[in-house]
């Protein structure tokens, strides 16, 4: 049989594809449970670097038992039990027409197109007192989308805390929303004024303490106004009307138990 | 022997697959803001080179003429593929950094074209030899410019800090570019300047 005959063409095309394939499927069925714990883990994990209870070298599914998970709808702004909180995942939803709707334009400050129903939080609480509520927030930077929590204080005002675990900014321009000292700046902000408007923003420059304002207002980045600009308009967008407004207004006139 | 010498270091000075070749400058821009990143990367390639430099000589005298192309880099994509997993389990962090990147090692120019230009034509220890060389000469390049991107645009070495900055209190401004892309460039091209004003025969003549 030559080299270049037809039948030698394809056998050797047949075979190799097999060889390749049995590989490449084992690799993945054989490394899907560990990387499928990778990624909850690191979720846990940026969930309590939101709430502040994350210790570097304490086991994460340990400190994760004090947190609880809660899927919520948004359309009623009350919790919801139509999905299994440990399959649950949003980013899926968006794509599924019945469970999630477009943004129209003017309302759509996080550039992130669709929105779905319902929405993962987690409750940090004390008996039956709530402590601390982590809920997850999206929207688009410069160049990429990206995700973070952000905790608040059972004022339902207050940050406790606020990270990113998922973005695709600059290293060192966009990408200093991770520096922890600007993180740090987010604690104790409010985000509604006395009257339950929104007035979270992002100042240019550092925020001078001593503005009466100061506390609504968080410190931009240097060299990276468009991403500051990003996580400002991705927090006006969830924590206003079309996004957790509603539910976390229910939630300070109800109580946990309804 | 000293040919089994000339394949495996060779790749480094003398025959550089970036320096002389200027080939892979895509993941060199790439990965290249942190030395970290740039540590596995270079891993991962060095491990795809010599991985398909090997299977594609072994199966050099089966390989019909007229779909070779296509068998190397099915073989170079199953190896990027398992590299990929293997990073997604147990280099989670480092993994989720270099994102696409692992997965553009299949288009790396590198891998190709040493399965092309060498593993087709030698035996399977020396095509090792000389996946492992060109790799080596790869990650050598990466490795400066990591160094200094990292160094100058962050004040920091593998996420140790180096020069304080003045983000956190210290005298370092550091300087945003070599952040971005295009400083890699800068940097490559001074890299080669100083490997062609050492090694003078790799100039090439002018027209």
């Amino acid at each position: 049989m030559s080299r270049d005959s037809t039948s030698k063409i394809l056998s050797v095309a047949l075979l190799l594809c097999l060889v390749c394939s049995i590989l490449v499927s084992s690799a993945a069925v054989l490394l899907s449970d560990r990387q499928q714990r990778n990624k909850i883990e690191e979720k846990r994990k940026n969930i309590l670097l939101a709430a502040g209870l994350y210790r570097a070298g304490e086991p994460i599914d340990a400190l994760y038992q004090q947190v609880e998970q809660r899927i919520i709808d948004l359309q009623s702004g009350w919790f919801s039990d139509r999905f299994d909180p440990l399959d649950f995942d949003s980013r899926a939803l968006v794509k599924d027409p019945e469970l999630s709707r477009g943004i129209p334009d003017p309302l759509d400050l996080a550039d992130i197109k669709r929105r779905s129903h319902y929405k993962d939080v987690y409750l940090v609480r004390e008996g039956k007192q709530l402590q601390q509520l982590i809920l997850p927030v999206h929207g688009k930077g410069l160049w990429s989308t990206m995700y973070g929590f952000i905790s608040l204080a059972d004022d339902l005002t207050t940050v406790r805390g606020f990270s990113f675990y998922e973005h695709g900014e600059t290293p060192g321009l966009g990408g200093e929303i991770d520096n922890p000292n600007w993180k740090r700046q987010w604690q104790g902000k409010r985000i509604y004024g006395d009257n339950g408007e929104l007035r979270i923003e992002i100042a240019k420059g550092t925020v001078d303490k001593s503005e009466p304002d100061a506390v609504y207002k968080a410190d931009g980045l240097a060299g990276s106004t468009l991403t500051a600009r990003g996580v400002g308009n991705l927090l006006k967008y969830w924590m206003g009307a079309d996004g957790y407004q509603p539910f976390l207004e229910r939630l300070k006139q109800q109580g946990l138990e309804p | 022997m000293s040919k089994a010498k000339d394949v495996l270091l060779d790749p480094i000075f003398n025959k550089n697959p970036i320096g002389l070749q200027i080939l892979g400058i895509c993941s060199a821009l790439a990965v290249t803001s942190k030395l970290e990143t740039v540590l596995v990367m270079c891993l991962a390639v060095i491990f795809v080179l010599a991985g398909s430099n090997v299977s594609v000589s072994l199966i050099r005298r089966q390989v019909p003429d007229s779909i070779r192309i296509i068998v190397e880099i099915t073989i170079i994509a199953t190896l990027v593929i398992i590299v990929d997993q293997f990073l997604k389990a147990f280099a989670f962090g480092v993994s989720k950094q270099l994102s696409v990147f692992v997965g553009l090692i299949i288009t790396n120019c590198i891998v190709l074209g040493r399965a092309e230009a060498f593993a087709m034509k030698n035996s399977p220890g020396m095509s090792l030899l000389d996946g492992i060389g060109n790799g080596l000469g790869y990650s050598v390049v990466l490795l400066l410019v990591g160094f200094f991107r990292e160094l100058l645009g962050a004040g920091k070495l593998l996420g140790f800090t180096i020069l304080p900055s003045t983000n956190d209190g210290g005298w370092y401004l550091p300087n945003g570019l070599m952040l971005l892309p295009p400083s890699a460039f800068f940097i490559i091209g001074l890299l080669i300047w100083a490997l062609r004003s050492w090694k003078t025969e790799q100039v090439e003549e002018e027209n």
